[in-house]
């Protein structure tokens, strides 16, 4: 395909194209940095009109399309094509409408996920998925990607809290998906939209519902020498009934980084703390907290400490949202997984993760979303040491077949992309993938949206060496795996 | 209690109806039998696949065969203080776990714990060609994939017959009291629109026949504090009142005449629609009954954003569902041909050609 010829089609204006090489190499990749490819085009559109006139001339064309927001996404589903066009949202970045009455927030897709709960914060109200890059990310990519954070347990995914999506199909149809009510006629196309990275329509427009901001939260920090004793000391909190706003668990390593960095007040010394968070109403809290207390206390926490203020809340907090970077400080580069286990096997999954690192050579941060399930290792490594990155992967990989065979998932919240695509295959047989696949065409019958992420094709899988677990039980289930 | 599994002999059942274009009806125990279009075809009862197939309570998850039955789920449930939040309708005692999630209702708390579909995490299902397939899991946090099993929620079995189904629950809640206050619809609106602005421990707001209903749950300080931010109201004490809203069992349901189920965003102003009235889920979901011509109803209710079905007691020359603009409804053909090609799992419950 000519470029000029593809342009001169199109009739965008200038301002909203990128063709020079210089122009280019920031869309070389999105927030999963390993893996690079210069776009051949990237435009910017304005308009909605603008993207379904792009949309419709690529599906004519067949030039694939790359859609990407602001470009935070983990997992490689921004990462452009050398044949294709990367259509970026930047600058749909209105909040359209925030309708306090029905709680819900009109938005386009470049508006930042903070920028939601800022502008309507005055009304008492916030958007409540918070993804930790929650001051950079886009809705339109948190939708893409169904984005989680810290309060899911209790709170849900995006998926939980969006009401409608407005969506250019691959021909350039603008489609309303869901409504402003609480359900919509048909098939839950809302559901199926969000986390589909792509692969199904462009985002043009998102509904957020939004919640009432809790009269008070509070914040515990227990400490403990062993992991999985915190690991048991959740599932009791969970049993006893209550459900913590957010419960987040750290191990030593990504503590001492995380004080080392922002001085949050942590125990370097434990072996894993857990920060376990309750909000409501004041009465409500004041007679959780008290509860909570004591179950730690008994499920044989060193020390438990309940913020004396706001601002030491806040502290407790700063050092869970930095550890990334902390412990991005400890090492030139870390890789960041994403697996989901039913809680119950945490021991067992972090022991054989630690177990690995040595076998490995690479050291690795625990940081989890306890409440949820939701483990993110953070392999540290150097791409400048020769075979270090292969070596990261091959043991990432491991921790996300791990995973599967506890029971779990390869991607909590971070998505497939092109980083966990091989892993698919694990995860999922033949005839589900052809399922997705089915489905994908009754979308994109040309797979001209984001083509090769997510879903792998049969023929990759083949290749990569197919060993699906299925419900949990691996082919051969006598045989050491770990 | 467990019975055979029999996603096997479902798979060789499906194939059997695909080979030969014989459509299949697809049931569990009938209680919402007058829900949706009529479908014709040979029955295929979901009961006998049965049996609660993993519950950790500690992980707030219960994993069941489609054809459990509601009450046997809400029994093991109850024995851990836990609990379905999205309160399913049992409109019958023969309700099957396969049955509420293919219709996807949600009762009285839907509007502050989620609805069905929010309560899904993974799926069992065979499609149209027979084959066996598992979609999300037991954790609740999972994007790998295309959301297929929360896409079940709601589709009444046209896209697949389910196996098994895995779904979040939630701790019952320490305590509940219920308030009424006696005011207009208008009034009720507005006062409901305030408090879920507002962060109460609110878990039913009802209005009826000049009385609003509330529900406060929580922890018993929690709630007796609360109590006093909603004006004055008198106790109810009549416990089982929620139940019976949320079963469909108040007076205001004993009615052979066409049922409205309006969907609106829940805000919106008193509808000008002669007729019957309940308002649940803080204004969301309206029930109505009235003698204007369908067309009149469903018209009013697009122009607000929302959408109605005929939930009970539709004449036979009205749609069920809200009818779709033609772009969306072709998607949703081309999305029933991705699951069943030959088009044999319930056709037409959910629309003509679905």
């Amino acid at each position: 395909m000519n470029r000029t010829r593809f342009l001169a089609g199109l009739g965008l204006p200038a301002h909203c194209i990128l063709s020079e090489e210089a122009e280019l190499r920031p869309y070389e990749c999105d927030g999963l940095s390993a893996y690079r490819r210069l776009p051949w085009l990237v435009l910017i559109p304005e308009t909605i009109e603008q993207v379904q006139a792009i949309l419709a001339h690529c599906h004519r064309l067949k030039v694939p399309v790359v859609a990407r927001g602001a470009g935070t996404g983990l997992s490689g589903g921004a990462l452009p094509l050398e044949n294709g066009v990367l259509l970026s949202l930047a600058r749909f970045t209105d909040i359209l409408e925030i309708d306090t009455a029905n709680r819900l927030a009109q938005v386009q897709p470049g508006v930042r996920n903070l920028a939601i709960s800022e502008a309507v914060a005055g009304h008492g109200l916030y958007y409540a998925p918070d993804p930790s890059s929650q001051i950079a990310c886009s809705i339109g990519g948190n939708v893409a990607e169904n984005a989680g954070g810290v309060h899911c347990l209790k709170y849900g995914l995006t998926v939980n809290n969006i009401a409608a999506l407005k969506v250019v199909t691959m021909e350039g149809e603008l489609l309303t998906i869901g409504s402003h009510a609480a359900d919509s006629a048909g098939y839950d196309l809302l559901a199926l939209l969000t986390g589909s990275e792509g692969m199904l329509g462009v985002i043009v427009e998102v509904t957020v519902r939004l919640l009432p901001v809790p009269e008070y939260a509070q914040v515990l920090l227990a400490a403990f020498d062993c992991a999985e004793i915190a690991g048991n000391a959740v599932a009791d909190i969970i049993s006893s009934g209550i459900l913590p706003a957010g419960l987040e668990m750290m191990d030593n390593l990504a503590i001492r980084a995380a004080e080392d960095f922002v001085h949050a007040g942590y125990p370097s010394d434990a072996a894993a703390i857990l920060l376990c968070e309750l909000d409501g109403t004041r009465a409500e809290v004041d007679a959780q907290l008290e509860k909570v207390h004591a179950l730690l206390t008994r499920a044989g926490a060193t020390e438990v400490r309940t913020a004396r203020d706001q601002k030491e809340r806040q502290r407790f907090w700063a050092g869970r949202k930095a550890s990334f970077p902390a412990v991005g400080r400890l090492s030139p580069d870390y890789y960041c997984m994403d697996g989901t286990i039913p809680r119950k096997h945490l021991g067992r999954v972090l022991a054989t993760i630690s177990a690995w690192s040595a076998e490995y050579d690479l050291p690795v941060a625990n940081v989890f979303h306890a409440g949820d399930g939701n483990l993110h290792p953070l392999i540290l490594y150097d791409a400048n040491r020769p075979g270090e990155l292969e070596r990261t992967e091959a043991f990432g990989s491991r921790i996300l077949e791990l995973c599967i065979e506890a029971g779990g998932t390869i991607t909590g919240e971070h998505g497939v992309g092109m980083e966990k695509i091989d892993q698919m295959c694990t995860q999922f047989s033949n005839a589900e993938l052809e399922q997705f696949h089915a489905v994908k065409r009754a979308f994109d019958p040309d797979g001209l949206l984001n083509p090769g992420k997510a879903i792998p094709t049969l023929a990759r899988c083949a290749e990569f060496g197919h060993m699906h677990v299925h419900g949990g039980a691996l082919p051969f289930p006598e045989l050491e795996r770990f | 209690m467990s019975g055979p599994d029999l996603t096997d002999a479902w798979c060789a059942r499906v194939k059997e109806a695909a080979a030969t274009h014989r459509p299949l009806h697809i049931h569990g125990g009938n209680s919402k039998a007058f829900y949706g279009r009529p479908v014709a075809g040979d029955a295929l009862d979901t009961r006998e696949h049965s049996g609660v197939l993993d519950y950790e309570p500690s992980e707030l998850f219960i994993r069941a065969r489609s054809g459990t039955a509601l009450s046997e789920i809400e029994q093991r449930l109850d024995r851990h203080r836990q609990m379905l939040a999205f309160e399913p309708p049992r409109f019958s005692p023969h309700s099957t776990l396969g049955g509420v999630i293919a219709s996807g209702l949600s009762g009285p708390r839907r509007p502050f714990a989620g609805a069905a579909r929010d309560a899904v995490l993974g799926i069992g299902l065979i499609n149209g060609k027979g084959e066996a397939l598992h979609f999300g899991g037991q954790v609740m946090k999972n994007v790998a994939g295309y959301d297929l099993s929360r896409l079940m929620a709601g589709a009444l079995g046209t896209l697949g017959l389910l196996t098994d189904v895995s779904l979040k629950v939630l701790p019952r809640p320490e305590t509940e009291y219920t308030l009424k206050q006696v005011c207009t619809q208008q009034e009720a609106l507005l006062r409901c629109a305030g408090w879920t602005a507002n962060p109460l421990p609110l878990s039913g707001a009802c209005w009826h026949d000049g009385r609003l209903y509330l529900r406060l749950s929580g922890t018993e300080a929690g709630v007796r504090h609360a109590r006093h931010q909603l004006g004055d109201s008198l106790l109810e004490q009549d416990d089982g009142w929620w139940q019976r809203l949320r079963d469909q069992q108040l007076d205001f349901f004993r009615r052979d005449t066409p049922l409205w189920r309006l969907s609106v965003p829940p805000a919106t102003p008193p509808l000008a629609i002669a007729g019957d009235w309940l308002i649940d889920w803080a204004g969301g979901q309206r029930w109505l009954y009235s003698n204007e011509n369908a067309a009149t109803i469903r018209q009013l209710t697009g122009s607000v954003g929302g959408q109605a079905t005929l939930f009970r007691n539709a004449p036979d020359s009205e749609e069920v569902f809200q009818p779709l603009p033609a772009p969306l409804f072709s998607l949703q053909q081309r999305l029933k041909q991705a699951f069943d090609p030959e088009g044999i799992l319930n056709p037409g419950r959910l629309y003509q050609d679905l």
